[in-house]
């Protein structure tokens, strides 16, 4: 009888060894937690050996989960996160770079947009994303016909002019803007990434160790920036109250214009009772330099997966990177793909919602932040103290420059 | 042979047996980790443990080169010096008017202290809509009387202070509470020797009812300044986008000391801001428990 249950006992053993359990952590977002479980699902039955858990955190408590979890030698095996929190995690501990031998490089490069590039730390790759946004116009139709515009702003001088005919002021108090600024929405990147690269400039220096929107170029269209609301006073910051209030604004019908990300469509389409379009981003004048803010969130690896874990959440990213999940993703959840292959698609770059974003990917550009949540503010504030302490942009955009670039120092000393 | 002991001895030994078990919570919940922080402001925290190193205290001379740091510090001072003082010559003046009210007192108390209740978020975002310059009821009021709309939260130099006066109308009905069953506990005779005596009613507050209250007093006034130094929830959901903004004008030292943590990840200095933190919480609370409480002679 005891040789009996040793046995079984020895059989469980086997049983359980063979079998690998990994954890996949992402925030709470409920097309892509419903389409996690499903692909896990499929994952699964292809893989009887493996075995994926999931586990979602509300956005605004994700990276403290993670925080205290991994410090404490516990949670994700594999982590979903913010392409611009990479350098941060990657110092603290968080990530263990993507084994060369198992996902080379070079089928990375090959594979996925150039963009992809900013998840590489050192010349090494900390984890691959199913799909990457850019920015765009998005316009109210109705608001535009009511103001007798015919099309979107090509131009920032048709931008102007439009904003001006769409913002209605009653007394002292506005009623309706035509754009709605956000310094702490997209705004900064617009400035990083759009402004200051169509003014000819560059944000940051090649090797990312330096500042460079400090330039005559930066200064421009810094100024060029505040001037929407300085000079041109085609919106007021935080017009609508709350988080993401000029998408909220938007949706309301209250905002004629707003620069938001591809991730953005959702739930602009549920929530507007209105006729809306999607443009490019304005340029300085017809066939002047394009540009965008790229960005993405990947699945990277935790120090937690070593072993049998390691090899099994390297099938598990395999598998949520690969062309059929991306379809299914942009199907399901509204991200655009990032593989190169998908977005050759010419059905995608004619749609007219989904259209403009994938153009712009041709010319997007992600920021290499190292430290992104101090280098937003940064950014926010520089803004800021235009907007509301009518400070001189270039005295503040200077300011912002040397904060940022003892961020940087900081960061690579 | 049996031990024996006292009935007083035996009544102390069980109280102490009750309070082993808080005791053991406090000295690991509380303590433990307090101490961990001053260990783990001495190193460069990594997940790895081979790559976490000893930095001495290099977190602490950093600290002294960080302009953000001096706002949030200059900032949570100005909250407690505006906040505290406010909150307790309100709570007094509303606990002596609800005293002196007999119909409907307890509705009345009961108006006041829902604030108390409900959730900061929630708070917050009512809060926002009503101050704001384009569509609050604030500012809608402001215009009557002829006063141009106001930005409050969205103002770099009046966004402290309203923040500051959100927390106040918060707090407001539990200090009320706190001054009301102070009041009560004041007995009557006092009053009624102090009528016939003929004095005045300033001279029976500033005689009786003051001094009686400062138990309560030292009590509110040493809660209210920790609460303010460690402010948090309503400055991150008053502006949850640009937390602590606009331009640092409402970054507390607790904010600070998450968005290092959390945010940026770097623990070692969060901690060591945490020890500065705790520092002064632990001076101002002992300067003020020396000040402020004085014995009262009935």
């Amino acid at each position: 009888m005891k040789k009996f249950i040793g046995l079984v006992l020895v059989a469980l053993g086997l049983a359980l060894a063979q079998q690998t359990s990994i954890t996949y952590w992402q925030y709470d977002f409920k097309s892509k937690v419903d389409l996690i479980t499903d692909l896990i699902k499929q994952f699964e039955a292809q893989n009887p050996n493996i075995k994926v858990v999931q586990q979602t955190f509300p956005y605004d408590a994700y990276q403290q989960k993670v925080a205290s979890a991994l410090a404490a030698g516990q949670g994700p095996d594999l982590v979903n996160l913010y392409y611009g929190w990479i350098p941060t995690w990657v110092k603290a501990g968080y990530l263990q770079p993507i084994p060369e031998e198992a996902i080379p490089s070079k089928t990375i490069e090959a594979e996925f947009i150039p963009m992809t590039q900013a998840a590489k730390v050192g010349g090494k790759y900390y984890g691959i994303p199913t799909a990457v946004r850019t920015l765009a116009l998005f316009y109210n139709k109705d608001l535009f016909k009511a103001a007798g515009i015919a099309t979107p702003p090509r131009t920032w001088e048709e931008f102007y002019t439009d904003g001006q005919k769409l913002t209605l002021k009653q007394g002292g108090r506005y009623t309706q803007i035509g754009y709605g600024i956000s310094p702490d929405g997209q705004d900064h990147n617009v400035f990083r990434e759009i402004l200051v690269r169509q003014a000819g400039g560059r944000p940051y220096s090649d090797d990312d160790k330096k500042v460079l929107y400090n330039s005559p170029e930066g200064i421009k269209a810094f100024r060029q920036y505040t001037d929407w609301v300085k000079k041109y006073d085609i919106g007021v910051p935080n017009f609508f109250p709350g988080n993401n209030g000029y998408r909220d604004g938007f949706i309301a019908g209250k905002i004629g214009m707003i620069i938001d990300g591809s991730f953005a469509i959702g739930s602009i389409k549920s929530g507007a009772k209105f006729n809306w379009g999607v443009a490019e981003i304005p340029i300085d004048r017809l066939g002047a330099r394009k540009a965008n803010f790229g960005s993405f969130w990947l699945h990277g690896l935790s120090p937690l997966a070593t072993g049998a874990k390691r090899d099994a959440a390297i099938k598990f990213l395999q598998f949520i990177t690969s062309a059929d999940t991306e379809k299914l993703w942009l199907e399901k959840v509204g991200e655009l793909p990032a593989r190169r292959a998908l977005l050759r698609d010419p059905k995608l770059s004619l749609d007219p919602v989904y259209g403009p974003f994938i153009i712009s990917l041709s010319y997007a550009k992600a920021t290499p932040f190292v430290d992104e949540a101090a280098q937003r503010t940064v950014m926010v504030n520089a803004i800021n103290r235009v907007l509301l302490e009518n400070a001189d942009p270039a005295a503040s955009l200077q300011q912002a420059a040397a904060e940022d670039q003892k961020i940087l120092d900081q960061f690579w000393k | 042979m049996k031990l024996r002991f006292s009935l007083a001895t035996r009544e102390a030994l069980w109280a102490f047996a009750f309070l082993a078990i808080p005791l053991a919570f406090f000295l690991f919940i509380r303590i433990y980790p307090a101490f961990q922080a001053l260990w783990l402001s001495l190193f460069e925290w990594n997940a790895d443990p081979a790559k976490r190193h000893y930095v001495g205290l290099e977190h602490y001379s950093r600290m002294l080169a960080d302009p953000t740091l001096g706002k949030a510090l200059r900032n949570t001072v100005l909250y407690t010096v505006l906040g505290v003082p406010f909150q307790l010559i309100l709570g007094l003046a509303v606990a002596l008017l609800l005293q002196s009210v007999t119909r409907l007192r307890d509705l009345f108390r009961a108006i006041y202290f829902t604030p108390y209740i409900t959730p900061a978020v929630a708070v917050a975002w009512v809060f926002s809509w009503m101050l704001s310059p384009n569509f609050g009821i604030v500012n809608e009021i402001l215009g009557w009387v002829g006063i141009p709309a106001q930005k409050f939260l969205l103002s770099p130099s009046q966004a402290l202070v309203t923040v500051t006066a959100i927390v106040i109308w918060q707090n407001l009905g539990f200090q009320v509470v706190l001054f009301l069953a102070g009041l009560e506990s004041i007995p009557r005779t006092y009053y009624e020797a102090a009528r016939i005596d003929g004095a005045s009613p300033w001279a029976v507050f500033r005689y009786i009812t003051l001094p009686l209250l400062n138990p309560v007093t030292v009590f509110s006034a040493v809660i209210g300044t920790i609460g303010f130094l460690q402010l948090f929830t309503q400055v991150v959901n008053l502006n949850f986008t640009d937390q602590g903004g606009p331009v640092g004008s409402t970054l507390t030292l607790a904010l600070y000391i998450y968005q290092l943590a959390f945010a940026r990840f770097q623990l070692g200095y969060a901690a060591a801001v945490t020890v500065l933190l705790f520092a002064i919480i632990l001076v101002i609370t002992l300067v003020q428990l020396r000040i402020l409480s004085r014995r009262v002679e009935y």
